[in-house]
């Protein structure tokens, strides 16, 4: 079964720049389970790309790849251009790339600002932080409100408020927060509005806008059609394991994206002679 | 963008008193067990005004010291999420090598107490190792250790007792006394309020406290954050071990005699203490101040029963239930939202 697509032949002439984040051909096999069939994936500088696709498409597997979190047994990932191997998500994230997992990597018993800067504390100068290992509490307090005012999350004034007493839509805030506050190249966002009220997520989507003015780029992996054409600039579609197509908001409905994600009109896209999206060279 | 937090100050106005208290609670852990400690001293000096006497409440702190210095230890380990049994079990073994070393073997007073604190670091790394490497619960880890320390124990003392004549001064000087005012303390009390002290700075003002903490609370959130958990984990239970260690030292000054008899209790009695101090038995939510209060609370209701001339068995009854009153409040506490 072939059913991939090429790449929207526009998408990929508006950007003749190296990506900043490049997945080539990538394969992750679970047994007899096939995650990844050969998957490639350009996400430009300051763009928001979206990745859609159905329950076991491989939608987490290939963001695992990107974030360190699985190891592929094939293809390679660039960073830059550069090729990177990642062997943990420790190490994706020192390179810069940031991920807020579906389950939230935050501390519900610690308030916001340890929260923002959990695994990552900054000390206090002098003895008292080389030697006796403090904390610059107050430091962290007022770079953590800073930062969030900087990102559009307003009239926070309680750093010291615990995470668990946020709503959904605020902790998802935090964490994305937290993302933008130390991933320096690409931030990746799994499901971020998928326990969300439609209010919030118009927050998170804002918070999206608000990265990519910031120059950040940002993967976004959703199952909600419509906040992913909102704020998308192109789609990458995962069907079964591998890259169905990667589209436009523009070049394409919200129909014709289900219509590709489901397999239901595997021709109904422009450019599937093109090859340039995918490079799938394994077959299932 | 409209507000996605809201500042605390204007959710408080709206709510009920209860809730209100709730949250007060979920601030401060340390402030239910201070409560009940402060009105405790009250009810126990209107029942008999010789409670209040510095002699007496002196005495109650003595008796608090060696629970309280291992309830320290215990609380760190509980914040994981974890639990120790093998406290008591650590305690005793790191006692015999400290008095036995010293009075039988001749080793300088100096070199016995380290070998002593070591043989606790020894103990806790044996347990976090089983913890962190081989993965088992904690609760069956120290249930097996609880055995085997009590044993080795045992047997390396073989059940003789040190006196304190035998032994050199270092190591009963813990027994020692201080006068605070009209206070008579010991400097085993003080090593225990300094341990609290240092372990309370290390969980509350450094990164490791932090991660302490965070691993507690969520330990998959605590990985994904970069934070290395077991190496977190291990390092609790290995600093608990030096912990109980210096209770070992605290424990021989106190009785002034090593003895495997001693503190038959401390196991349990220190769970307690971390309990009732309102430390979370989930991990991630307490303090070692709450902890000291705990402590405290038990012997106030241990001096505080004798002295109404009820009989002592009540003093029992009423730390149950004080242990499963702290549980519900956790309890409720923890299901604070927004």
């Amino acid at each position: 079964m072939s059913m991939e697509l090429g790449a929207d032949t526009a998408a990929v002439h508006m950007h003749s720049r190296t990506p900043t984040l490049e997945a080539r051909g990538l394969v992750k096999t679970f047994g007899h389970v096939i995650g990844l069939a050969g998957v490639s994936l350009q996400l430009y500088p300051s763009e928001v790309l979206a990745i859609i696709g159905d329950n076991g498409a491989g939608k987490s597997t290939l963001i695992k790849c990107l974030s360190g979190a699985l190891a592929p047994d094939a293809g390679e990932i660039l960073l830059d251009g550069v090729k990177v191997n990642f062997k943990s998500p420790i190490e994706a994230r020192q390179a810069g790339i940031e991920t807020v997992f579906q389950t939230l990597a935050v501390a519900p018993a610690l308030d916001i600002a340890s929260n923002l800067y959990l695994g990552r504390e900054v000390r206090r100068k002098g003895l008292l932080g080389t030697v006796l290992r403090s904390l610059d509490a107050r430091g962290m307090r007022d770079d953590s409100r800073k930062h969030l005012q900087a990102l559009g999350i307003g009239t926070i004034q309680d750093m010291t408020q615990k995470v668990e007493t946020l709503s959904g839509g605020q902790r998802q805030a935090v964490a994305v927060a937290r993302a933008a506050r130390f991933g320096s190249k690409v931030i990746i966002l799994d499901e971020p509005t998928a326990a969300l009220g439609v209010r919030e997520s118009g927050q998170v989507l804002q918070l999206i806008r608000e990265l990519r003015s910031r120059q950040l780029p940002v993967i976004l992996i959703s199952h909600n059609m419509p906040q992913v054409f909102e704020v998308a600039d192109r789609i990458h579609i995962q069907r079964l394991g591998r890259c169905a197509g990667v589209i436009t908001p523009q070049s394409h409905s919200m129909e014709e994206a289900v219509a590709i994600m489901t397999g239901a009109v595997p021709g109904a896209v422009p450019g599937e002679d093109v090859a340039g999206g995918t490079a799938n060279g394994q077959d299932q | 963008m409209t507000a996605v937090i809201q500042p605390a100050g204007e959710l408080q106005e709206s709510v009920a008193p209860a809730a209100r208290l709730q949250r007060l609670l979920h601030r401060h852990p340390a402030l239910g067990p201070a409560t009940v400690l402060v009105a405790s001293c009250i009810v126990f000096s209107l029942i008999n005004s010789r409670f209040l006497n510095p002699v007496n409440l002196s005495l109650i702190i003595q008796q608090v010291a060696v629970v309280g210095a291992l309830a320290v230890g215990q609380t760190m380990i509980i914040l994981t999420s974890g639990i120790d049994l093998s406290v008591g079990a650590a305690m005793i073994l790191a006692q015999m090598v400290m008095a036995q070393t010293a009075a039988n073997n001749g080793l300088p007073g100096p070199v016995a107490l380290l070998l002593g604190i070591a043989v606790g670091a020894v103990t806790g790394f044996i347990n976090g190792f089983l913890v962190t490497r081989v993965k088992l619960p904690p609760f069956i880890v120290t249930l097996g250790t609880l055995s085997i320390y009590t044993s080795i124990g045992l047997l390396y003392s073989n059940g003789q007792s040190v006196y304190s004549t035998a032994m050199p001064h270092l190591l009963t000087w813990t027994g020692k006394f201080v006068n605070i005012g009209s206070f008579q303390l010991t400097t085993g009390v003080l090593l225990m309020l300094a341990l609290c002290a240092v372990a309370s700075y290390a969980l509350t003002r450094t990164a490791w406290g932090r991660h302490v903490y965070a691993t507690g609370d969520d330990a998959e959130a605590a990985r994904l954050s970069g934070i290395k958990t077991s190496r977190v984990l291990l390092s609790v239970y290995v600093a608990a071990g030096v912990i109980f260690g210096l209770a070992a030292w605290i424990l021989i000054g106190r009785v002034g005699v090593a003895s495997t008899n001693n503190a038959v209790n401390a196991n349990l009695d220190s769970i307690t203490a971390v309990v009732i101090g309102g430390t979370s038995l989930f991990g991630g939510r307490g303090a070692v101040l709450g902890t000291l209060f705990g402590a405290l609370i038990v012997g106030v209701y241990q001096s505080g029963i004798a002295l109404a001339g009820v009989q002592s068995l009540y003093q029992v009854l009423a730390e149950g239930v004080l242990v499963i009153a702290a549980v519900a409040i956790d309890q409720w506490i923890r299901k604070v939202r927004r």
